[in-house]
């Protein structure tokens, strides 16, 4: 077969329809990766022009261009903004555009996942928009903290704005975590190792970890405070035992991971462009990963220096103290693993690199304020002053923009296939190097002279008036500096000629392929034998063009790429993955019903939406799997093997055990608050608990009991038998718990006992759709997946369901 | 303490950048031939040895400051209650004198600050003789300040509290000896 043959039918299989018609359906990696990046530019640039009315506003002393109400608007939006809607969108859009072609894959495990990710963030991120554009924005600050953002003093919707958006576009922060945790461990190449995946893979490995676990924190604590603002349930109201230090826990056990969630992917490409730049190997790089891993786990342990002021005792304020100043270690050891790798190569000052040099000096500075935050005395000094502004946004800018505006030069040619013309590139750096420096040094020092943060006028003669102007000027020279990075981008895609194959010399799998990339990434899958394949094989994108790789035969119109052995990258299975489709967009579409529904205050309707999901994703489940069995297929080389029908593990069971994961944390995020409220909060203990009953805890963990073993006799109708007994069992506790707007006990043990609810009722649903399914003959001995996966949700549901039961009942048994 | 802390972060500053400079000029020299870094002096030494020992002692002295400004039992200390809410704060002092945006203390002597919230979280906060300590409905917090010298003294609300948080400031009179009995004396 011609490689043009082989061409022709990969792209009549991995292409889009023509038109909006294939817009809409399209479900590429490619597509959604660069449709998020674009879209995260427009809301930087969104934010960005917040950014410059604020300045605007403190350029001078005593300005009246814009009144504290709107002034809110805009400090609030430029944060909510800026870290929603840009940061972790872009990287998102960045990894899915390039992780595949770095890992020898041709699309991620999920790529309807990725699709219904994208459009929940598109919807979500226009809702915010919009609403700031109707002048009911957020107003509370990016943080929310309650009791300001409550009902009380909050009567308006711009809350509501905030916590139904932004859990609406977190929605595509979880798939994007599973989806590219499950891409990196199972769809990689044959025969890359653990010890040979790119660099920037173990980044994304440790980001996306951080994502399953510190995003259902903020997921809960919205939930909770969307309800108390709609339905009066007092978690955080302390006349009625809730407590606002309870939202500060949750925000920022969220909080702080989300700085090293952005961090760690821009980290991730400075370790892959910097060697490239410097002609050399990256040094260190098994230091590199335990850095990497030691910051993902280290970060979760740091939440509490966001709260230093709470009056939170001495002691405890010292350990997270240490612990603060702990995470500077494996940041140390990233840099100067950067710094020996110059050190060892021969730099260039190619654009990338003058953005990297632009992102050391600036981020070094950022951890040093850092470094000096972390310690408790003069963060109470400094706490709450613009020196914290200067500090964050040295981080933030230093450590992401740089990185990710290095990035943008050294993938460029990668999507447009083009070079770049003249040295605008070049005239952008200086001026956003010079305007950023300008603006946010200068605000080090307002801060020491005491300016707080978060004010919208300020009087003469504090010594600010001279600082601020220069701040606002640098502000407006680094918003040309962009707005020349995008003529810059521009100018590429319409005149730039085009560029040959792999430019920078690197030797990551993502330059084996023709610039612009194909639809399907490679023609045959590589298989790889070190860490650095084009520097062993200078030509292995032609040969794989030709066809000389794995999986090199376009048959039954199947989407098919290589699962591998997590740790060996042995080939395990052929995953199939599913095509183009109307699913993921009409999912969003309902869950963006649902959450306008909430936002208008029409609850009664709200609950229809999400009757619509489950049933679209009923169907969604549906469109797996084949009715006979498939058997071992050739994958080229003279090897076979199975399908994904018929292998045991799935990239769909590791989808599934990570989000149960994600569930559990947020399981235990509602535990912490169920007994921190408790511990700590006024005005226990309530007026009246759960009165005492065994026939829920029993029945419930009857029902437990049998659907757990059921589910592993294949007995389906007593799985399902089971979890109706602990949704009854359940529903029975919620008859007899007093009002839950009467008490945060009540409001919490109603909440807990919702969380047993929904996952016994989904366990009941998915066990239904089993039995459906087997009935309609897409089950057999081989193809034994989906109760495989049952098990998984069978065993949550009824572990959940009859822990909570118990739980409940515990202290009227006491009282 | 501050100043220690600019002097550390210039050298260490100073440090990268010179490397990273360094980096770039040793590539004009001596072309060919492979070179490598060692991993031990680089990785080892810079990036985890010497984080390690500056970490160390920086904490171990922000320590020993922070327990320095802890409310430790002083029979000599005066106790007044802290109510703030938007937009305001009421004092209560010795012997039920309230005071609205006024805070009367005695210098030289520590004043202990019992501090909540009726409303929303607000922060009070006197620059030039303590940090912060948040103001939270529902719960409570203390706060220890001495004023060495009498005079008065700026505070201000440092936690976003809404459209009126940047006019929520108080003042601090610290009273001579003299002044002070005058101002209790007052109550009666």
């Amino acid at each position: 077969m011609s490689a043009l043959k082989r061409h022709q039918d990969l792209t009549a299989i991995w292409g889009n329809e023509p038109g909006w018609r294939g817009y809409l359906r399209s479900v590429n990696h490619s597509d959604i990766g660069k449709r998020f990046i674009v879209a995260a530019f427009v809301f930087f640039a969104i934010g960005g022009v917040l950014a410059m009315l604020i300045r605007a506003q403190l350029a001078t002393p005593r300005s009246a261009f814009v009144g504290p109400e709107v002034y809110n608007q805009l400090f609030t939006m430029h944060g909510s903004i800026m870290m929603f809607l840009f940061a972790i969108p872009m990287f998102e859009g960045l990894t899915m555009y390039l992780l595949p072609k770095m890992l020898g894959s041709r699309d991620l495990a999920f790529p309807r996942l990725s699709s219904l990710g994208w459009w929940c963030y598109l919807f979500g991120g226009t809702i915010i928009v919009l609403a700031m554009l109707a002048g009911v924005a957020p107003d509370a600050g990016w943080f929310l903290y309650p009791p300001l953002s409550g009902k009380t003093y909050t009567p308006g919707i711009n809350s509501d704005v905030w916590l139904l958006g932004i859990t609406f576009v977190e929605i595509s922060a979880m798939c994007a975590a599973i989806e590219i945790t499950v891409s990196i461990l199972k769809l990689r190449a044959a025969g890359m190792r653990f010890d040979r995946m790119p660099i920037f893979a173990w980044y994304l490995l440790g980001t996306a970890g951080m994502m399953v676990f510190g995003f259902p924190p903020l997921i809960l604590g919205s939930i909770l405070l969307e309800v108390e603002r709609a339905f009066g349930w007092p978690f955080y109201s302390p006349e009625l035992g809730g407590s606002p230090l309870l939202w500060q826990h949750l925000f920022w056990l969220f909080g702080h991971p989300e700085v090293y969630i952005i961090f760690l992917p821009a980290a991730g490409a400075v370790s892959t462009i910097l060697p490239v730049m410097a002609r050399t190997r990256l040094l260190g790089y098994g230091a590199i990963v335990a850095a990497v891993m030691a910051l993902a786990f280290l970060s979760f342990g740091l939440w509490v220096h966001h709260m230093f002021t709470t009056g939170i005792p001495h002691m405890a304020l010292g350990f997270f103290s240490a612990a603060s100043a702990l995470v500077a270690i494996p940041t140390a050891v990233q840099i100067f693993a950067w710094l020996g790798t110059l050190w060892q190569g021969r730099p260039e000052m190619k654009l990338p690199m003058l953005y990297l040099v632009g992102f050391f000096i600036v981020f070094v500075l950022g951890g040093l304020t850092g470094v000096m935050l972390a310690m408790v005395p003069f963060d109470a000094q400094a706490h709450d002053t613009a020196f914290v502004t200067a500090h964050l946004h040295y981080v933030l800018v230093g450590g992401f923009v740089f990185p990710m505006l290095a990035a943008a030069y050294y993938w460029l040619p990668h999507i447009t296939g083009r070079e770049r013309v003249m040295r605008v590139g070049e005239a952008a750096f200086w001026l956003i190097f010079i305007g950023f420096n300008l603006t946010f040094f200068m605000m080090h020092l307002t801060g020491l002279l005491g300016m707080p943060r978060r004010i919208d006028t300020y009087p003469e003669g504090m010594g600010w008036t001279w600082l601020n102007l220069l701040s606002s000027v640098g502000g407006f020279l680094q918003a040309f500096g962009f707005a020349l990075f995008l003529i810059d981008v521009v100018l590429q895609i319409w005149l730039g000629r085009v560029h040959r194959r792999n430019p920078w010399g690197a030797t990551t799998l993502e330059w084996a392929m023709p610039i612009p990339s194909t639809t399907y990434n490679f023609a045959s899958l590589p298989t790889v034998t070190t860490r650095d394949p084009l520097a062993d094989d200078p030509d292995l994108g032609v040969a794989l063009a030709r066809g000389e790789g794995l999986l090199a035969e376009a048959r039954h119109g199947w989407r098919e790429t290589l699962a591998v052995d997590m740790t060996s990258g042995t080939p395990e299975h052929v995953a199939i993955l599913p095509g183009n489709s109307w699913l993921p967009i009409a999912t969003a579409a309902m869950l963006g019903g649902f959450f306008l529904m909430m936002l208008a205050g029409l609850y009664a309707l709200a609950p229809v939406f999400l009757v619509g999901t489950v049933w679209l994703g009923w169907r969604w489940a549906w469109t797996n799997g084949t009715r006979g069995d498939v058997g071992m297929v050739p994958i080229g080389g003279g090897q076979s093997l199975p399908t994904s029908f018929e292998a045991p593990r799935t990239t769909g069971w590791w989808g599934s055990v990570f989000a149960l994961a994600a569930s559990a944390t947020l399981f235990a995020s509602l535990l912490f608050g169920y007994a921190f409220l408790w511990t700590i909060a006024p005005n226990w203990p309530p007026p009246a608990l759960i009165p005492p009953s065994l026939v829920v805890p029993l029945l419930a963990i009857a029902g437990a009991a049998a659907a757990g073993i059921a589910v592993r006799a294949g007995r389906m109708p007593i799985v399902l038998g089971g979890h109706l007994a602990i949704v009854a069992a359940l529903i029975l506790l919620l008859t007899t718990t007093p009002g839950p707007s009467t008490h945060a006990y009540a409001a919490t043990s109603a909440a807990l006992a919702a969380y047993g609810l929904f996952h016994a009722g989904l366990a009941a649903i998915m066990t239904g759709f089993v039995m459906a399914r087997a009935k309609a003959g897409f089950h057999s001995a081989a193809r034994a997946t989906e109760p495989r996966i049952l098990r998984l949700w069978s065993d949550h549901g009824a572990g959940a369901g009859a822990f909570i039961a118990l739980l409940l009942v515990l202290p009227g048994w006491f009282a | 303490m501050w100043w220690v802390m600019l002097g550390g972060s210039a050298v260490l500053a100073g440090l990268v950048f010179v490397l990273l400079a360094l980096a770039f000029r040793r590539r004009d020299r001596g072309r060919g031939g492979e070179r490598t870094a060692s991993g031990r002096l680089w990785i080892g030494g810079l990036g985890l040895a010497m984080p390690v020992v500056v970490l160390l002692a920086l904490v171990g002295y922000a320590l020993t400051v922070g327990i320095g400004t802890l409310p430790t039992p002083d029979p000599r200390a005066v106790e007044v209650r802290v109510n703030a809410r938007q937009y305001a704060w009421d004092m209560v002092h010795p012997g039920g004198i309230r005071t609205q945006n006024v805070l009367h203390i005695p210098a030289g002597r520590p004043a202990d600050l019992v501090i909540t919230s009726s409303d929303v979280i607000h922060s009070f906060w006197i620059p030039r003789l303590a940090g912060k300590m948040d103001a939270i409905p529902g719960h409570t917090n203390r706060l220890r300040i001495v004023a060495d010298t009498p005079g008065t003294y700026r505070g201000e609300c440092a936690e976003y509290c809404g459209v009126g948080h940047k006019d929520h400031n108080f003042t601090v009179v610290a009273h001579d000896a003299a002044g002070w009995t005058a101002f209790t004396e007052g109550a009666r």
